[in-house]
């Protein structure tokens, strides 16, 4: 065990951890974050995804001992039920989920991507989200809601 | 009462005398009241049921407050196909409240009706129509006009109840809210035969498209999932599965993991093992190090002649129809027909591996679990624990989209084991591998179909002869060995008795699917099924499974659908008939009839006989086919068609286009039915095109999204055209398995018209559609 300092959504916590910890034990045990989720615990789903830098980290596969400083973002800290992001906005407008369990997976992906290339082509939106499961298979309706959101919101 | 119902009382621990005692002095005949909806097939109980719950008193059901809000009891859960939203929209129409102010409490057995299992899309039949929910709804809501007649001083039938209020009809001044009637006080009726359901025609919030309820927090992180159960001291658990099937517990060396960090138990009970630790990581990590010495053997049957060796083994039997005289009406035809079709075991797969919290503690025992069946899973924890069922509670919380039995029943008797053994509330969350290797996957099937067609290319006689494996299944009350869990920790699975079929008696049932839409479906004196063809056979053969089976999405329907559909296809094309055409012209039932057609219309089909004339034998071509069930017979009727790219050099099959078209009956959300829809689509292709359980002589090998093959969300993906039929005059129908059901023969009917190929085994990977493709003449 060791001391560990992270930054997620905005707040600074320090925790007694053992560093190889995946990092998303650490936000979902540790931190009681909803948003992450475990899916496979191999990298292969995208369920844990969070954002740390600006990039989409699968966090089941990530020791927290090598984020560092870096700010970690995940989908509570997009937006709230009461004001959520346009990107979590674009899924509301779209009804995009059964389940919902994959949405985590789904936007936290399409949101780092696109923030890194703004308007993608649809081709460009596949191949992002080529990693990315959704077992309920509400594909058409996720990659509406992508569209959307890489429009800035029109639908 | 009953036997039935004193059975059922029995089962769950309950005397007579006691059920009396709680529910007051009425007891009726549960079959008589209407409230025991059929059970199909041995898919699970679907029926309300007696339990300390009393369905039969609206209480049970509905509960109004003194502020006005309604909290409704269902035992129909959420699963993710939008029932939460459907069945708060059936309480506010039915009661004439807001959405808003209804709340509704799913599958907690302390306080929710006990509805068996949410499954076989009988949610919305049991709930929707006459019997159940929309009874207790349509019971209150005159109940309180009653009331409000007594208060107002006015005959009833001058009231009219909207907006959480009751009123005159003529002067909606004269009003008294719901929660002035009731001031939060038992209501203390019976759920009442006679009440009025409100007309379709009059919905003004059933039957429009609500958006989903819980949609915002999922969106944004809030929404609270099984997974993010956590209560005080608990500790996170996790199991150490046998390496291969049939493995045993020799010895656990308990001492390998002495001075792990964090670990608090080493758990036995017969073959199954567990850990439980202060934190998920460190049992995870404990569960890899334990040395647990296992006897094991190489048992399995090799996976390359699975199919054949089906066809060896000894037998359970069914015949849905036998009308004798098909070999006669075969050896007379002007010609005959056959094919066989290969469906493998595939996996629900949830996107996440399932995860249960249990907390046995002071003599009950509290399991948050994402069951579909939360009473049953009470019994089934009560007997793995070996406590009295009456102290146990399930709290259904939800999880991952399941699509049948996934892990969620066998996770919660981790759990419970765990949370007993350590004397803390212990969260399991399985790992990818957990959860893939030891589900209850969906049945592999062998097809053999048979025609005899007269000289104007009309059917004469239609013979089916299917094999299937199955093991365990859904636990129900009493068998916790039907999952893995139960069966490690010593509980017998479900024995297997070959059986020689019965003729069939009783009326024509076609719940799997088993014969064809075309058959007249003769059983004693009436045809009961959507066809014409009165010579008909179909006989089913069960086998003992060396994996644990369970209804998967479309449990048998979907395999013997592939098969009947892509025959028809064949069939289609050996008398050079178009594939609608020939359809319609089988065709009794009217419901199928417009369904074929409308998707027809819809597509734009192109009348003509498959396979497409003119198509290369090199490059891309493109083929259109159709596939169209009555889901069991008569729970909801879908045509498919489907566009298809083929690459004959890649063997690669792209879906461009699926035009679906669906009668549900009255529709309660046409949008989470559309959604149901696209989302039945993709699944079907997912399990057409890549899904396959694949293993060695020892161990299933298709344990992680590497070896298991779905579809991701970046696949090239086809237009999905949807065209619903509401109608109000009849029975309102699942939605949930409709879809799925006719996906691989519309793939494998368009795959054929493009290339003059036939795919006869599922999944229709290129390796196959290139064999197929080298063999063509």
């Amino acid at each position: 065990m060791s001391s560990v300092a992270l930054t997620v959504n905005g707040r600074s916590h320090t925790l007694d951890v053992d560093p190889d910890t995946p990092l998303l034990y650490i936000l979902s045990d540790d931190l009681e974050l909803k948003g992450p989720k475990f899916g496979c615990g191999l990298g292969q789903c995208g369920a844990c995804t969070v954002i740390v830098s600006g990039r989409a980290v699968r966090s089941c596969v990530t020791p927290v001992g090598s984020v560092g400083a870096a700010d970690i973002t995940t989908l509570e800290g997009l937006g709230t039920i009461d004001r959520p992001h346009p990107i979590q906005q674009a899924f509301i407008d779209e009804q995009a989920a059964q389940c919902g369990f994959c949405l985590n997976a789904v936007i936290m992906t399409a949101k780092a991507y696109i923030d890194q290339h703004p308007r993608p082509d649809d081709q460009e939106i596949e191949r992002a989200m080529s990693g990315v499961l959704c077992r309920c298979f509400t594909h058409t309706r996720m990659l509406r809601a992508i569209r959307r959101y890489a429009r800035g919101g029109a639908a | 009462m009953t036997p039935e119902a004193a059975r059922a009382l029995a089962r769950e621990g309950f005397s007579r005398r006691d059920f009396l005692a709680r529910s007051g002095a009425l007891i009726v005949s549960f079959r008589a009241s209407g409230l025991l909806e059929r059970v199909l097939d041995a898919q699970g109980p679907f029926d309300t049921r007696a339990s300390h719950v009393d369905p039969r008193q609206l209480d049970s059901w509905i509960a109004v407050a003194a502020d006005g809000r309604v909290t409704a009891f269902t035992g129909k859960c959420e699963l993710g196909q939008g029932m939460l939203t459907a069945q708060t929209q059936l309480v506010a129409e039915e009661l004439s409240v807001p959405i808003s102010r209804v709340h509704l409490v799913m599958c907690d057995t302390d306080v929710c009706p006990d509805q068996g299992t949410t499954s076989g899309s009988q949610s919305t039949p049991t709930n929707f129509n006459q019997g159940s929910l929309a009874r207790a709804a349509a019971t209150a809501r005159e109940a309180l006009v009653k009331l409000a007649a007594a208060r107002l001083n006015l005959p009833a039938d001058q009231l009219i109840a909207a907006d959480g209020a009751v009123a005159s009809r003529t002067d909606r001044t004269r009003r008294v809210l719901y929660g002035d009637l009731v001031a939060g006080r038992k209501l203390n009726l019976p759920l009442d035969g006679n009440a009025k359901r409100k007309p379709p025609g009059e919905w003004t919030v059933l039957g429009t498209p609500v958006p989903r309820l819980d949609m915002a927090a999922m969106a944004t992180g809030a929404f609270e999932y099984v997974h993010n159960v956590r209560r005080p001291g608990m500790a996170h658990g996790a199991v150490v599965r046998p390496p291969s099937v049939g493995a045993t517990v020799a010895s656990v060396d308990e001492g390998s993991v002495r001075g792990v960090a964090g670990v608090l138990t080493v758990v036995v009970k017969g073959n199954f093992v567990g850990i439980v630790a202060e934190k998920p990581w460190q049992a995870m990590q404990a569960a890899a190090k334990l040395r647990v010495s296992w006897r094991e053997a190489a048992t399995l049957p090799a996976q390359a002649s699975f199919y054949d060796h089906m066809r060896t083994r000894p037998s359970r039997d069914a015949f849905t129809v036998h009308s004798k005289d098909v070999d006669d009406k075969l050896r007379g035809a002007a010609s005959t027909l056959t094919a066989t079709y290969l469906h493998p075991f595939q996996m629900h797969g949830s996107m996440g591996s399932s995860c249960a919290v249990a907390e046995v503690a002071g003599g009950t025992v509290t399991v948050w679990s994402a069951t579909q069946s939360a009473y049953p899973t009470r019994s089934g924890v009560a007997r793995v624990l070996n406590v009295p069922v009456e102290t146990v509670r399930v709290i259904f919380t939800r999880g991952s989209g399941c699509y049948g039995i996934n892990g969620a029943d066998t996770v919660s008797y981790d759990a419970a084991l765990l949370s007993q053994a350590a004397g803390r509330p212990v969260r399991v969350q399985l790992s990818r591998k957990d959860e893939m290797a030891w589900e209850n996957y969906g049945f592999p099937y062998v097809i053999d179909e048979r025609v005899g067609i007269d000289a104007s290319g009309a059917i004469v006689a239609w013979d089916t002869e299917a094999w299937f494996a199955s093991l365990g299944g859904r636990p129900g009350y009493d068998a916790p060995g039907n999952v893995v869990t139960g069966m490690l920790a010593g509980f017998p699975t479900a024995p297997f008795r070959p059986g020689a079929a019965a003729e069939p008696s009783g009326e024509f049932r076609n719940g799997s699917n088993a014969a064809p839409s075309y058959v007249a479906g003769r059983v004693g004196a009436r045809a009961g099924g959507t066809g014409t063809i009165t010579n008909e056979r179909v006989l089913t053969h069960t086998v003992a499974s060396p994996f644990f089976t369970g209804p998967l999405r479309s449990p048998s329907r979907l395999q013997n659908t592939f098969a009947h559909e892509s025959f028809m296809d064949e069939i289609a094309a050996h008398v050079k008939a178009d594939p609608v055409e020939y359809r319609l012209r089988h065709l009794a039932d009217d419901r199928l009839r417009e369904v074929v057609s409308r998707a027809a219309k819809a597509a734009g089909w192109d009348t003509r006989p498959s396979p497409k004339s003119g198509s290369t034998r090199t490059g891309i071509v493109t083929g259109r086919g159709i596939s169209a069930v009555a889901y069991e017979g008569d729970n909801g009727y879908v045509a498919m068609v489907a566009i298809v790219d083929v690459d004959q050099a890649t063997g690669a099959i792209t879906a461009k286009r699926l035009v679906v078209a669906q009668d549900c009956g009255p529709i309660s959300n046409p949008d989470g039915m559309r959604n149901q829809v696209e989302g039945g689509a993709l699944h079907g292709l997912s399990r057409a095109l890549g899904e396959e359980v694949t293993w060695d002589d020892r161990r299933v090998t298709s344990v992680d999204w590497r070896t298991y093959h779905t579809l991701p969300l970046g696949f090239s993906i086809p237009a999905i055209e949807t065209v619903l039929i509401n109608r109000d005059d009849v029975r309102a129908t699942g939605a949930g398995e409709t879809a799925i059901t006719v996906v691989a023969a519309a793939i494998g009917n368009a795959v054929f018209d493009a290339t003059g190929v036939r795919l006869r085994q599922v999944p229709l990977t290129p390796g196959r559609v290139k064999a197929a493709l080298a063999l063509r003449a």
